[in-house]
């Protein structure tokens, strides 16, 4: 686990929190001694966050694994009724997101105000690119009668079990999709609190801590890719 | 060893509880302390909930042809008691209460680290158990405390839904909760607190906190897959549709023996602290003692099989699930062992805390004794769903788990409420404890052996005797339970004032005042020794 940077530009004193997002110096709250006491226990809370839901997806990745291992070839069947263009598109979407947060969080670090706001404004334009792409690929889903449990239509072999599969991918591209949702909410905050002036060198780590989560998503994504869309043998 | 002579300044000191006033200042609090106390409330009110469902189980066992409910009704007395007990009272107990209000005075610290986390904790805890009762008096649920499908899937009736999303918003309190301590624990403890000075409580916090976080999720998604099923008449555990009702079975367990010591690993951590302040000795095997507490949260998650045996899975997975949950003994008996040489030639005073945990050593040895009953294959087959595993895990939580949370409420609550409460009435309430608890639950390990099977709401008539002891010793049980109710209650306004430490003990929470200020400490401790340095004799009371 990396440890969080000090910042020598971090005051040892505290301040109050107004004062000192008005002048651009590290504030922390009171059961802190210092702010870079405060960045470090965010930058683990957030480490250990990521730690649960590495295990809440990997209940359903666990759950996948032996469907997939017990019906391989409805599995297969199944995974050929996606659309391997749109996944792949959105695989470099998300990647693409992932750079441009990565940029958000250095000019957090720099005290780029402007750049701050824009990268994080980008990062949020492609992570809606990529639920409407997820919603395109949903909707299709629907015409093409292959909802499970509400509209499944399916007249080749194994259909119980390609249903399952189908089960499967819409539960996790739609969790995922909610994880999505909430990253993007979180990030239109940031990018409304850097256009505010709330960030400096001194105090980013909310920046830096969003960062994470969406890294972690994007990196659910590079998982669920291959599992959902690449077994089916096509190529 | 106070800083500041708590008992002179008693009435105009302001402290955490009388620094403000008001529902409130309670309701909003972002005070550890403060929220620990929510917690009392609110799991107290839980246990004698799942208590009384307890107490109506036992009562029309008396007969063998069953006393007072329906079949149905005993089903859903079961479940009830199960869900309410391991959820909302065992799983929050320990951490929640005691582990809220000393994590951050044994280290040390002004609060914990993200204090608005923590009452939201508290929210979600509220959330989850008012929708829980709520579905309980709206018709209740019969599928027992496991949820195993199919009875939640395709048997039971729509409460079910109600129950575990219950259980799941509760599960994001125990998940807070977990970060919470263990980022504050990584990052906030005061100058001098290095890992090996900690007190046992902190180690047993981090491990249980581990398992909090790690295990917790898994039953979060598992109850998400059961709601889609129930929802959408999919098959993921309906064998009909493609699915296995097993994977249900592997994926509860594996967060739901982990959970089981989430009950005790808290528990132990109170008995260490007990045992060496009324020994006054230096905990035997510090070092091993702490270590345990790491290895058997590790080794937690890698036997969830054992549950399994007689499911069909297979023999060789059986096995390894057997031996590994042999393993659990090592850990757990080098913390029996070191706290029996922890009180070898120690000064041991009998107050009532520490007979708490003596009672905790004896039925905790008990029921983890049992327990290797049920890891061996061929006895599990014997044994398997029958009281033996009803007497054995009630050995664990309510021997073990419930006696250790009574002997740590004793032992903190001057340090919580600024009072003492009549040390005669503590002592008795814990014999008048143990004695029920053996003659409840020893009779049934009996008839386990002899093959009564549990969750039936009658039986044969010759286990009658073993089944009138069982229920006398509940109705002794139940009323131990009511006796520190009580007396403690009646400590808040009559009790003599506590001094910062009543019994000479040297863990940092001991060096704030009774009750503390809302930052616990004057100024942050300095620390130069580990929490059990007694050697120097018994200090002198306060
Ligand atoms: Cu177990």
């Amino acid at each position: 686990m990396p440890e969080a940077p000090l910042h020598a530009a971090a005051p040892a004193t505290g301040h109050a929190p107004a004062y000192a997002a008005a002048h651009g110096i590290a504030a922390h709250a009171h059961q802190f001694d210092d702010p870079g006491q405060q960045h470090e226990a965010g930058n683990l809370g957030m480490w250990v966050f990521l730690a649960t839901e590495v295990m809440f997806f990997g209940g359903l990745f666990a759950g996948y694994s032996v469907y997939r291992s017990l019906y391989l070839t409805a599995f297969e069947a199944g995974s050929r009724l996606l659309d391997v263009r749109l996944g792949a598109a959105n695989t470099a979407v998300l990647i693409g997101s992932s750079l441009t947060m990565a940029l958000a969080v250095r000019s957090a670090q720099l005290g780029r105000r402007k750049a701050l706001v824009l990268f994080l404004l980008l990062t949020m334009v492609l992570g809606s690119v990529f639920l409407g792409v997820k919603g395109y690929e949903y909707y299709h889903k629907f015409e093409n009668h292959l909802v499970p449990g509400i509209d499944f239509i399916y007249d080749q072999p194994n259909a119980p079990q390609v249903e399952l599969f189908l089960c499967f991918y819409f539960f996790m591209t739609a969790l995922h999709a909610v994880h999505m949702i909430i990253g993007i909410g979180i990030l239109g905050t940031l990018a409304f609190m850097g256009w505010r002036g709330r960030f400096s060198p001194g105090y980013y780590s909310p920046v830096e801590v969003s960062g994470l989560y969406w890294h972690f998503v994007d990196i659910v994504w590079i998982f669920l890719f291959p599992l959902l869309y690449l077994i089916g043998g096509r190529y | 060893m106070s800083v500041i002579p708590a008992e002179q300044l008693m009435d105009k000191r302001v402290h955490y509880l009388n620094e403000s006033y008001g529902v409130k200042s309670w309701l909003f609090t972002k005070d550890h302390k403060r929220i620990g106390l929510l917690y009392l409330a609110s799991i107290t009110f839980m246990f004698f909930i799942g208590g009384a469902a307890a107490v109506l189980m036992r009562l029309h066992l008396i007969e063998p042809q069953g006393a007072l409910v329906e079949p149905e009704t005993y089903n859903k007395l079961f479940t009830m008691h199960g869900v309410i007990m391991v959820f909302f009272f065992l799983i929050p107990s320990i951490p929640a209460v005691l582990g809220n209000f000393l994590v951050p005075m044994m280290i040390g610290a002004r609060d914990l680290a993200f204090p608005k986390l923590n009452l939201l904790s508290w929210y979600l805890y509220m959330a989850g158990a008012l929708l829980t009762l709520s579905a309980i008096i709206a018709g209740g649920v019969d599928t027992g405390w496991t949820f195993y499908t199919p009875y939640s899937s395709v048997y039971a009736n729509t409460h079910v839904m109600a129950v575990a999303i219950g259980v799941f918003i509760n599960g994001f309190s125990s998940i807070l909760t977990g970060l919470n301590f263990v980022v504050t624990i990584h990052k906030m403890r005061a100058p001098g607190l290095t890992w090996f000075r900690l007190p046992l409580f902190i180690w047993a916090m981090y491990a249980t906190s581990i398992i909090f976080l790690l295990g917790t999720p898994v039953l979060a998604i598992t109850l998400v897959l059961l709601g889609l099923e129930r929802l959408l008449h999919v098959g993921i555990f309906d064998p009909k549709l493609g699915g296995d009702p097993l994977l249900f079975q592997h994926l509860f367990w594996f967060y739901s023996h982990p959970a089981v010591y989430i009950m005790i690993l808290p528990g132990m951590g109170v008995v260490s602290e007990i045992i060496a302040c009324f020994s006054r000795k230096r905990i035997f095997g510090y070092g091993l003692v702490a270590f345990s507490s790491m290895s058997i949260a590790a080794i937690s998650f890698l036997v969830w099989g054992h549950h399994m045996f007689v499911t069909g899975q297979s023999i060789y997975a059986g096995l390894i699930f057997s031996a590994l949950s042999f393993m659990v003994a090592i850990p757990s008996a080098i913390k029996v062992f070191n706290w029996t040489a922890t009180l070898y030639r120690g000064s041991i005073s009998y107050d009532a805390p520490m007979l708490y945990a003596l009672g905790f050593i004896g039925l905790f040895t008990m029921g983890g004794l049992t327990g290797m009953f049920l890891a061996s294959l061929a006895t599990d087959v014997h044994l398997n769903g029958t009281y033996f595993i009803v007497a054995h895990f009630h050995y664990i939580m309510v021997g073990g788990a419930v006696m250790a949370y009574l002997g740590g409420i004793h032992f903190w609550w001057p340090k919580i409420s600024g009072r003492m409460y009549s040390d005669g009435w503590a002592r008795f309430a814990a014999f008048v404890i143990f004695i029920g608890f053996n003659l409840t639950f020893f009779p049934q390990f009996m008839l386990g052996y002899l093959g009564m099977p549990r969750r039936y709401a009658f039986y044969p008539a010759e286990f009658q005797v073993l089944n009138v002891m069982s229920t006398a010793g509940a109705s002794i049980l139940g009323i131990g339970y009511l006796i520190p109710l009580v007396y403690l209650a009646y400590s808040l306004r009559y009790g003599p004032v506590a001094p910062a430490n009543p019994w000479g003990a040297r863990g940092l929470e001991w060096r704030t005042s009774s009750p503390p200020v809302t930052e616990n400490f004057e100024e942050t401790p300095i620390v130069t020794a580990e929490a059990y340095a007694y050697d120097e004799g018994r200090e002198p009371l306060a």
